[in-house]
């Protein structure tokens, strides 16, 4: 079998001296759809924020591979453009830094670290346009500032949009249907499942099953006080829906 | 002696002589600016106006007022290669504070549009000017607004009659040409647009030498009930001058006023915007941007007062700030008990790129009716990790992270320059400055 996407391995970190993830190990392989679940503060976020590289996140034991590559390592840009993207929980605002503007000069950073030529203005509004097409994204939002004044659920598209702009190896959603309405989440997951390739992976953080009766994940993980405590298929999430977190986990651990 | 006594000797030794020259009125004028100079003297820091500026090396600079220019130097380079060389329209020049026709261009003018040189204008529209000239600005506090009125040779003077509309922007370009440590320049201006006129104005302030010169400029702008002027005023002073603006505005009923100011150059600058919202349901925004760095102090000191009902002003002032340079905003609003249903808003929002810059900002309201809105808000602080991790997440480098974000605060307010040439050129100007600071792209 070739390389694995991503392979976590004891991973330990925390943010301003509190540890948060507490030996996290997972393995994902090309052509995946992992999801992982976990209640309020298990460190669903943290592990995505160590994953993009965001600064403050202090890692104190463990390993993390990016296609064989130490990704913690690399600098947050050079994983984007190496393929790693995170869709946000909460997406930052930006004002006076237009959309279009900010995502050709992202989709280009990326072009030039693959060895592809630059787009230009036309062929990148060409491909924009095609792709907001998946998305149902509203024109105007990409003549506005990035994420500037956009509803809770524009936000989340304007995310998934990015990604189906840029591409990448291993996508990390960390809570994209939060903040949806159904016809919005349904827009978003199918944009997502457009978006699935057997070379590529995606990485799903949700609280609810309803989520993935749209994406349907190989595997799902739950999260627990900083260590994945259950692995399973996708029945898994049905389970934890009916049960709830602690009847599923909450015999096997001393909550922290 | 005196700081004021060097001032005081060159007034009576080259003003007072002029007396009785035509027009009458203008040596009383200039009689009373120097009388209340020397009662006012230079501010220090224990004047609550100038708390946080010290005019201390200025008033220790030797007195040298330009009277004459030689314009041969520039009419061989300028104004082609200034800021805003690019821009149609009429452009007066003024080299060290003297109209130069030879390099000015004044094209066919609409039909009792007035446009030139105030000195001329004094003597050619003796009766108009008498009514106008000084009228507006207050000198009673404001020493250096005084010591203008006392010295001031030239500037520009525009009269927009009624339902004139202005098409292309009007270029007020002053160069400092003069090599010589304390030599003065008192640039004066007068601008009226009468009701239901436009008028876009574009005053710059530039120099060909790195020397220490003073400017001291008053314009006074006058708008008209209806009318819609624009008002630029960018400063790219010498980095050892000393700039001291004083812009007096006076805003009839239901106008529209975009008033800018853009800081960029001097040692020291200042300017000091005081608009009098004189007629119901005006609307005002003073937009400003300064950029410092070495050891540049610029200072932006506002007064706004709605003396009418139904008027809305908007103060929007943005300052990036390197080195050990300093900027300073203190925003005074004044709500007169009849301005009813005011809504005045102020924000000076600042960006420090090194830990040794800093900056004043004070917000000061006075307000005696009792229906009004009035906010205001002020921030110092450095650029936005969250923003610049946002960026990078999707492959944008550092370097470009920390640049977009500059360039988009600096954005804020070049935006709302309506004349396009002007705002694209500013863009770009402002753009070049930033990109050739090293600190803009430095993680810190
Ligand atoms: N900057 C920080 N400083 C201190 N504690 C933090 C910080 N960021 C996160 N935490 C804490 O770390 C724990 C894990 O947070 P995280 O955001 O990873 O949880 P999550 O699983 O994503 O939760 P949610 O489902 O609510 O999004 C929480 O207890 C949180 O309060
Ligand atoms: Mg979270």
């Amino acid at each position: 079998m070739s390389q694995p996407i991503l392979e976590i391995k004891n991973l330990h970190a925390g943010v301003e001296g509190k540890q948060i993830l507490k030996g996290v190990d997972l393995t994902i392989n090309a052509g995946e759809v992992h999801a992982i679940m976990g209640p309020n503060g298990s460190g669903k976020s943290t592990l995505a924020a160590v994953l993009a590289g965001r600064d403050g996140y202090e890692v104190a034991e463990g390993q993390v591979l990016y296609c064989g590559k130490d990704l913690l390592e690399m600098d947050p840009e050079e994983r984007a453009r190496e393929g790693v993207f995170l869709a946000f929980q909460y997406p930052i605002e930006i004002p006076g830094v237009n959309t279009t503007y900010f995502l050709k000069a992202a989709l280009n950073e990326i072009r030039k670290h693959k060895g592809l030529s630059e787009l230009d203005a036309v062929e990148f509004i060409e491909l924009v346009k095609e792709k907001m097409k998946i998305l149902h994204l509203p024109e105007d939002c990409l003549k506005r500032s990035v994420n500037d004044g956009f509803s809770g659920g524009e936000k989340k598209r304007n995310e998934i949009f990015q990604m189906a702009v840029l591409e990448p190896k291993l996508a990390i959603l960390d809570e994209t249907d939060s903040g949806l309405d159904i016809d919005a989440l349904k827009v978003v997951s199918e944009g997502v499942n457009k978006l699935k390739r057997p070379d590529n992976a995606q990485f799903v953080i949700t609280h609810y099953q309803r989520l993935l009766n749209y994406i349907i994940p190989d595997y799902v993980h739950v999260l627990f006080d900083g260590r994945v405590v259950k692995s399973g298929g996708k029945e898994l999430a049905l389970e934890l829906e009916e049960r709830g977190y602690e009847s599923l986990v909450g015999h096997e651990l001393q909550p922290a | 002696m005196k700081e004021t006594d060097p001032y005081l000797a060159k007034f009576d030794e080259l003003i007072a002589p002029t007396a009785g020259r035509h027009p009458s009125w203008v040596f009383p004028l200039r009689k009373a600016g120097i009388a209340r100079f020397a009662e006012l003297g230079f501010p220090t820091l224990k004047d609550e106006d100038w708390r946080f500026t010290n005019v201390a090396p200025l008033a220790k600079l030797p007195f040298k007022p330009v009277f004459g220019a030689n314009t041969d130097g520039v009419a061989a380079k300028a104004p082609g290669r200034f800021t805003f060389a690019d821009l149609n329209g009429p452009r007066l020049v003024f080299v060290d504070g003297h109209f130069a026709k030879e390099v000015s261009t004044i094209p066919s003018l609409a039909k009792g549009l007035k446009l030139g040189s105030l000195a001329t204008a004094v003597v050619s529209d003796s009766a108009f000017l008498e009514k106008h000239l000084g009228r507006y600005v207050g000198t009673e506090k404001n020493a250096f607004a005084s010591l203008n009125t006392a010295f001031f040779q030239d500037g520009a003077f525009i009269h927009v009659p009624a339902d004139v509309a202005v098409r292309e922007p009007i270029q007020l370009l002053f160069i400092s040409t003069v090599r010589e440590t304390g030599a003065t320049t008192h640039p004066r201006n007068l601008i009226i647009a009468e009701k239901q006129s436009r008028l876009t104005v574009i005053e710059s302030y530039v120099r060909t030498v790195d020397a220490s010169y003073f400017t001291n400029a008053v314009t006074e702008l006058v708008v008209g009930d209806d009318a819609v002027v624009e008002h630029v005023k960018f400063q790219d002073e010498s980095r050892e001058a000393f700039h001291i603006a004083t812009v007096h505005g006076q805003f009839g009923r239901h106008s529209r006023v975009n008033a800018h100011s853009f800081a960029l150059g001097a040692r020291l600058s200042r300017n000091s915007i005081h608009v009098n919202l004189a007629g119901e349901g005006l609307e005002c925004i003073l937009n400003g941007l300064y950029l410092t760095k070495g050891e540049q102090l610029a200072d932006h000191h506002m007064i706004v007062e709605h003396a009418r009902p139904h008027c809305a002003s908007h103060e929007y002032f943005n300052g990036i700030l390197d080195d050990k340079s300093k900027g300073v905003f203190h925003g005074r609003i004044l709500v007169q008990q009849v301005a009813q249903k005011t809504d005045a808003k102020q924000t000076n929002k600042n960006i420090l790129l090194s830990d040794e810059a800093a900056v004043d900002t004070k917000p000061q309201l006075e307000i005696y009716a009792d229906d009004v809105k009035c906010t205001h808000g002020a921030t110092v602080g450095q650029l936005d990790d969250d923003a610049i991790y946002y960026l990078r997440s999707r492959g944008i480098g550092l370097e470009t992270a920390r640049q977009m974000l500059i360039h988009a605060f600096a954005g804020e307010i070049i935006d709302r320059v309506k004349c396009d040439p002007a705002r694209e050129e500013l863009d770009k100007l402002v753009w070049e400055r930033l990109e050739a600071n090293p600190h803009v792209a430095e993680k810190r």
